[in-house]
């Protein structure tokens, strides 16, 4: 958690409410990460953003263990601002710029599941639909041309936008981004970063359950999770 | 100095009178130094003192069984149960934000936040009320408005999930800006910003003070005119990032009983919330010294210290002892925290500089010494009339319908909603864009619906009856979803009052919210009052009371969308039509008439509409329910299919005499809902409205992907929601 963070408080929710696992909540000054399995990153402004989304965060005393933690192989997962600082971190490549459109969008969008081996994802269906909402105004995922057909020869790209049959499309991509990427992985498979929220669409009651699909994926593996 | 001596143009920059300076020097046994004379001003500037309107807002209706806090607080507060207290109230930033859209739409939000924070509450979620001129010249006005509001509610991370958007040529120069916050606080843990306890130490957390927005308040109190943008430096700037640590460090006092209560710094600043907090409690004084206030920019005096309308900014009374308590809550966050002084037993407002003394006032004149202003209201002249019958009669309804989905006011608001995050918080169970929004309180079945509303052409055209309106369509809006109405705030915008006719349109716009609340049982908690909305004397705008409404449903589960929801359910106008073609949108889109009576309103008839649909919601026989408002029942059953994907096959109209086929279609008869439910539930359904005495009429089945009425009008839904959605942005 920095200071500026709010989906914590979502990310917790379905952690320990709706899924019942184990819940440590970290402090951006903390040090420790207190024997976790899975860290999250969850969305915010950090630090305001005034700067550049997560340019300031990546700067914060945890993301120094955090850095260690998945260089050792540890799971780290950032979600909508997450991913911007994991980015700013260097441990996911790219950049995340202004939407296409300029504007902030929330909205929902279909993201077809591009790799289901792993921990995030096993409990997807390959090539699966999910319907999960996005909330960003830099959600633009951007790389050089080099770095995304090594992204895309290692199949390190993990959620696209697509229409609600799976095909991606033009029309499916809300925010502009390269090859219609909401979500790409490390080389090593531990390090996810995504745009949209699968905190927003566990319950059916807020219109979809299919995010708690990867919550459910990473609980098995990582029985502590840390939203940090 | 005195009375005759003090300079007019001095008073005019604090915007008080000749006549009221003679009272401060009565009351005071001497003239007041400068320091005193700004705190004066902005005290009894309209914006904090009230003093055009309070003799009128007596007349409203506070009470109910689940009020907990009425006015007079930083928001009102009403039971929901479950141990739970909805917070919530309505605020304008109209004037900042014609001069300045972006900042002053985003320091209106951060400002009806914080006073939600004060409560000891949690902010769920937001709404925003807004009126603009046409576009496109308003254009600048909407998107910095927009941009303004998404800017700092999506970095504070509170959802956005409602609120409604016109356009009327009288908002050109003064655009509304009213911002409504809701929050949840435990019952039990629910602060009242009361400096009790004498000796009790006053803290300053949150921002530091510069020299924004000094007279700020008086500015608001004040006519637009050429020289406004000059006083571009009275409109503050937001930090939401710094807000958001504020939110969070104040609930975090909630872990110490060290907080005796907490006062947002609003309007005049530390002046305001020190002898607001202090005049709340009976013979409380502050004693407070500024050379402690921490400050943003050198060379400040004690007269910016005291009137800075800096943000962000709140004052905390501790315990006195237990300072080091809450200053350290505070520095987790990184927050500044300074004690700036003392609560007193002796009802004065003490400031002193280090050793000298700066100001020293009787609370009770700050806060209640403004001499209320006697103003007299004439009425304004009779508005055009309507002559229906000279109405050509309705020759192609599908063009008509389609041209009134494309029109501004009508137009689909999805453009505007998907730049606000409306989800963050995981509550939002009704997302914007249908009646009300639903929250739901986690961790119980209870869910909130939320709506503001208000057709100011109807209050342009019948005050009285145009404020009932707006109380009776906000309350159809938390009916529609299966939520009782529960309690009010409202924003009253309104011109000049010291013109007889504006003055008149307040007179009649109170009476007229009484009147309806009184009938529906709904107390007014909270509110403000926005006056001189009119630009140097011309182009005041339409009388607008906003109407903020919370209601509750004990089960979430039970709630009702306004989209279709079932291929072959029956689809049902529940209510009577009448030939309401007064004020209407039909009038105005097609015919270019502003003119007649808004539609007549039978207050007992809405009552029994509202319990017939909340019966059956409750009893599970719907799976639909929507509001017939502007546009009337075509709009209203078009709105139904585009937000449920699904057309409707109906019989040819045929409405009975007199009611004309264009009234039929889109009169704007109030106390009218659209509900579709499975044919099984029919007879159930016929049964509760005949124990309710209210008609209702099949209109046609739910299903395929056209709106049809046999022989009169084909659209497909395609055509229909590009219509609707390509309009607006």
């Amino acid at each position: 958690m920095f200071p500026g963070t709010w989906s914590d408080r979502d990310c917790g929710w379905v952690i320990d409410q709706v899924l019942g696992a184990d819940l440590q909540y970290l402090w951006h000054k903390d040090a420790d990460l207190k024997g976790c399995d899975c860290i999250i990153l969850p969305g915010g402004f950090a630090y305001g953003d005034y700067l550049r989304t997560g340019a300031i965060a990546r700067f914060a005393p945890v993301m120094e263990q955090v850095s260690e933690f998945a260089d050792r192989g540890g799971l780290v997962w950032g979600i909508c601002n997450g991913f911007q600082i994991l980015c700013e971190a260097g441990l996911l490549p790219g950049a995340l710029i202004r939407n296409a459109s300029l504007e902030f969008r929330c909205q929902w969008t279909n993201l077809v599941v591009e790799r289901t081996d792993l921990p995030f994802t096993s409990q997807c269906a390959e090539r699966e639909v999910l319907s999960v909402p996005i909330s960003h105004g830099e959600g633009n995922y951007f790389a050089d041309p080099a770095t995304l057909s090594r992204l895309e020869q290692r199949g390190q790209v993990v959620f696209r936008y697509c229409d609600a049959s799976g095909r991606v499309t033009n029309s499916a991509n809300p925010n502009g981004s390269t090859h219609n990427i909401a979500g790409i992985v490390n080389a090593r498979g531990n390090v996810l970063g995504m745009m949209p929220h699968p905190e927003r669409c566990s319950e059916p009651e807020l219109g979809s359950t299919d995010g708690l699909k990867l919550f459910r994926s990473v609980a098995p593996s990582a029985m502590k999770v840390l939203v940090s | 100095m005195t009375a005759q001596s003090v300079d007019e143009r001095r008073l005019r920059e604090v915007a008080l009178t000749p006549e009221e300076y003679r009272v401060i020097v009565e009351e005071l046994k001497r003239a007041p130094n400068e320091v005193e004379l700004g705190m004066l001003g902005v005290l009894w500037s309209e914006h904090c003192s009230y003093k055009s309107s309070k003799a009128l807002l007596r007349r409203l209706p506070s009470t109910s069984p689940a009020v907990i806090q009425g006015p007079g607080e930083n928001a009102g507060a009403v039971n929901i149960g479950e141990g739970w207290a909805a917070v919530f109230k309505i605020e304008s930033h109209n004037h900042p934000s014609a001069i300045e859209p972006y900042q002053g739409a985003a320091t209106g939000v951060g400002g009806i936040i914080r006073d939600v924070i004060a409560m000891g509450a949690r902010p769920i979620a937001l709404l925003d009320s807004l009126r603009f001129g046409p576009q496109p010249a308003s254009s600048h006005h909407v998107e910095g408005v927009v941009a303004g509001i998404g800017g700092y509610g999506n970095c504070i991370g509170i959802p956005t999930v409602g609120g409604e958007v016109y356009f009327e040529d009288c908002y050109a120069n003064n655009p509304l800006v009213n911002a409504m916050c809701v929050g949840l606080v435990r019952v039990d843990r629910l602060m009242r910003a009361r400096a009790e306890g004498t000796g009790n130490s006053l803290m300053l957390v949150g921002a530091d003070t510069g020299r924004d927005g000094i007279h700020g308040a008086s500015f608001a109190s004040l006519e637009l005119d050429e020289t406004s943008s000059e006083r571009r430096p009275a409109v503050q700037v937001g930090n939401p990032f710094l807000e958001k640590c504020l939110l969070e460090a104040c609930m975090d006092l909630a872990h110490t009983d060290a907080v005796v209560a907490i006062q947002d710094l609003g309007a005049a600043g530390l002046t305001s919330s020190v002898a607001e907090c202090a005049g709340r409690v009976s013979g409380a004084g502050a004693h407070i010294d500024v050379s402690l206030v921490p400050r943003r920019e050198r060379g400040m005096s004690p007269y910016h210290v005291m009137l800075s309308e800096s943000q962000e900014r709140m004052l905390v009374v501790v315990e006195r002892g237990r300072e080091a308590e809450v200053e350290a809550i505070f520095q987790a966050w990184d927050l500044t925290s300074a004690v700036i002084g003392h609560v007193t037993d002796d009802s004065y407002l003490t400031v002193v500089d280090g050793p000298a003394l700066v100001a020293r006032l009787p609370i009770g004149l700050l806060t209640d010494g403004a001499p209320l202003r006697r103003l007299v209201g004439v009425a304004a002249e009779q508005p055009p009339g309507l002559d229906i019958d000279a109405l050509p009669p309705l020759v192609d309804p599908g063009a008509a319908l389609l041209r009134l989905l494309a029109s501004p006011n009508l137009s689909s608001r999805r453009g505007i909603f998907r730049r606000y995050d409306h989800m963050v918080g995981d509550a939002t169970v009704i997302p914007p864009g249908g009646d009300a929004a639903m929250l739901r309180v986690k961790g119980t079945r209870l869910g909130l619906a939320v709506t503001t509303d208000c057709n100011s052409r109807y209050c342009h055209l019948d005050p009285h009856l145009g404020a009932q309106l707006a109380v009776a369509e906000a309350a159809r809006n938390i009916v529609a979803t299966g939520a009782h109405p529960l309690a009010v705030t409202d924003c009253l915008n309104f011109a000049n009052p010291d013109r007889p006719e504006v003055y008149w349109e307040m007179e009649e716009t109170v009476a007229g919210l009484a009147h309806a609340c009184r009938a529906l049982d709904l107390p007014i908690v909270s509110g403000n009052v926005s006056l001189y909305n009119d630009s140097s004397g011309e182009s005041a705008i339409y009388p607008t009371p906003v109407v903020g409404m919370v209601g509750l449903i004990d089960d979430y589960g039970k709630r009702l969308a306004a989209g279709l929801r079932t291929e072959g359910d029956f689809v049902l106008l529940i209510g009577s039509s009448h030939n309401d073609l007064g004020g209407s949108e039909y009038l105005q889109v097609e015919h270019g008439m502003v003119a007649g009576r808004p539609p007549a309103l039978d207050l007992a008839r809405e009552r029994a509409v509202h319990r017939l649909v909340l019966v059956a919601a409750e009893n599970g026989l719907l799976h639909s329910a929507h509001d017939c408002a502007e546009g009337g029942m075509l709009v209203a059953l078009a709105e139904c299919c585009l937000l449920g994907g699904i057309g409707v096959r109906c019989p040819a109209i045929r409405p009975e005499s007199p009611l004309r086929m264009d009234a039929a279609l889109f009169g704007e008869s109030p106390s009218r809902f659209i509900v579709s439910l499975p044919s099984r539930a029919m007879p159930e359904l016929q049964s509760l409205a005949r124990r309710h005495h209210v008609e209702i009429s099949l209109l046609g089945l739910a299903g395929g992907d056209t709106i049809e009425f046999e022989g009169q009008l084909r659209l497909p839904l395609v055509e229909i929601r590009q219509a609707w959605e390509g309009a607006l942005i």
